[in-house]
């Protein structure tokens, strides 16, 4: 998929987001982008959006739960949350919703900096293969993937979303 | 340095960390970006990550030491394991146990990684070589030989404050012959590409061909400080006035003290370092200890980040091994 068609598919979130905050009577919300890909999106979004807390970013691994199997990422980066989490709705994002554990692994980090009012999530792409019950509340596309398709975003400019067939993407836990 | 080092694992991972000794500048620079990313565990609102849960460590300490011990300890609990802390020059081994019968023992009590110091060089080696296959070791000061945490928490400080290596000017000051921290930092500094690691010593307190090291060597202060950007001050073991390879405390700090005066000579944004406990009027006055240039306070602080980097790095490649099996 191509840029433009992805910029068009993030303004459609953005506008879904609004609405979802309005419905929810969620007022001075915060975003927080899971690194890699969905921090691309998160600071578009922050921005059609508006919002006016700073971005926050997490890196989940120190929260993944296949440490015991695959060992300490190399390239972490640090997370950084640059507000209050206590009380706040929180709108977290991230690029592809596959398995869930990622989203798991971020929603159990952002607790350990406070108690959010609430937490939305919107996802550029919700794909098959969940093995936890976590659902997105805001989703970009749902592309029909079979069990062997990987789908990745590249970025951050311009943002490109590539579907492959090979299985040796052995952190792609989304 | 042909033979394996017995740190790193088949996939070239650091699986024990015993000496800065044989590590490529990736690894260095691994540790140190690792330990980048967990400084900010240490300021949130929860201090804990959950990257150790039900893993236990063993803080093996057969010489004393606070703020090592207490730094381990701290960057274990931070990553949630459990901390087993065991000061052994009182216990067994003074009732005749041998090193070997201490590891069995704790081995049989399920401990996943030992932090150990000891008075002899090489006594990490030794457990990390008779350990069973899943434990990792921490070397955390062996004699004369090595301490590379220390050393790693000193390039961190380094790197927060300078950035590159490169063009970088470093002068160690005080006991070189006897300090495993200094061993350690100057192999480190090296490998991270140190454009000039310098030594600053009276002859009695340096080996006997210093420059084998890849460090240039200085006996006056003033003349070894000029223009560096990094001061570190050794800390003087107070049994070397014993061995007469000093005369006093007194004349030490007339030589070799750092004084605000004699910090003149380094460059206006030099820093001072001391891996702790300084003896005050002794390495340095506390002007200098406590002043704007010194960043001694922040050495502890960047320890904690470093160690739990070392931490989760080795027994992340324990882990490894589990899933092979």
């Amino acid at each position: 998929m191509q840029a433009e068609a992805i910029e068009g598919l993030i303004t459609e979130m953005a506008q879904a987001i609004k609405t979802r905050l309005e419905v929810q009577q969620a007022t001075e919300p915060a975003m927080i982008g899971i690194h890699t890909g969905g921090v691309w999106l998160a600071e578009r979004l922050h921005r059609l959006l508006n919002i006016e807390q700073p971005l926050g970013t997490l890196d989940i691994s120190f929260y993944r739960d296949d440490f015991t199997r695959i060992g300490m990422n190399p390239k972490v980066k640090p997370s950084q949350i640059p507000f209050e989490v206590e009380d706040r709705h929180i709108i977290l994002v991230d690029d592809v919703l596959q398995t869930g554990r990622t989203i798991r692994a971020a929603m159990n980090e952002i607790f350990d900096y406070g108690r959010p009012a609430s937490i939305i999530l919107a996802t550029l792409v919700e794909r098959s293969g969940r093995e936890l019950p976590i659902q997105p509340s805001i989703v970009g596309v749902r592309p029909p993937l079979t069990h062997e398709q990987q789908i990745t975003l590249t970025g951050p400019d311009p943002l490109n979303l590539i579907i492959g067939t090979s299985k040796q993407e052995t952190r792609g836990t989304s | 340095m042909s033979k394996p080092n017995i740190q790193l694992d088949n996939n070239g991972r650091l699986k024990h960390f015993l000496t800065i000794d044989g590590l490529k500048r990736e690894m260095l620079n691994e540790i140190l970006d690792t330990a980048e990313s967990f400084t900010g565990v240490s300021e949130r609102v929860v201090k804990k990550v959950p990257l150790l849960r039900g893993k236990t460590i063993c803080n093996l300490f057969f010489e004393n030491s606070t703020r090592t011990r207490t730094t381990f300890e701290v960057a274990a609990k931070r990553l949630s394991a459990d901390v087993l802390n065991l000061n052994v020059s009182t216990s067994s081994t003074t009732k005749g146990e041998t090193l070997l019968d201490t590891l069995r023992n704790l081995e049989a009590m399920h401990v996943d990684m030992f932090v150990i110091r000891h008075s002899d060089s090489g006594a990490a080696h030794f457990f990390a070589t008779h350990a069973a296959p899943h434990i990792s070791v921490i070397n955390a000061g062996d004699g004369q030989h090595a301490h590379p945490t220390q050393a790693m928490l000193d390039m961190f400080t380094i790197r927060r404050h300078k950035g590159e290596f490169t063009g970088l000017r470093v002068a160690i000051v005080g006991d070189i012959l006897h300090s495993r921290v200094a061993r350690s930092q100057i192999l480190a500094l090296n490998t991270l590409g140190t454009s000039e690691v310098r030594v600053i010593a009276p002859r009695t307190l340096l080996p006997p061909d210093p420059r084998t090291m890849g460090v240039h060597v200085f006996h006056d202060l003033e003349e070894g400080i000029k223009d560096v950007d990094v001061i570190i001050m050794l800390r003087l073991q107070k049994e070397r006035m014993t061995g007469a390879l000093l005369p006093s405390e007194h004349e030490y700090f007339q030589l070799y003290g750092l004084t605000e005066k004699r910090l003149k000579a380094a460059k206006p944004d030099a820093i001072v370092m001391h891996p702790g406990p300084i003896n005050r009027g002794v390495e340095m006055d506390s002007q200098v200890a406590d002043g704007p240039r010194s960043v001694i306070l922040q050495q502890v602080s960047f320890g904690i980040a470093v160690r739990m980097a070392v931490m989760s790095m080795t027994m992340g490649t324990q882990a490894q091994g589990a899933a092979a099996r």
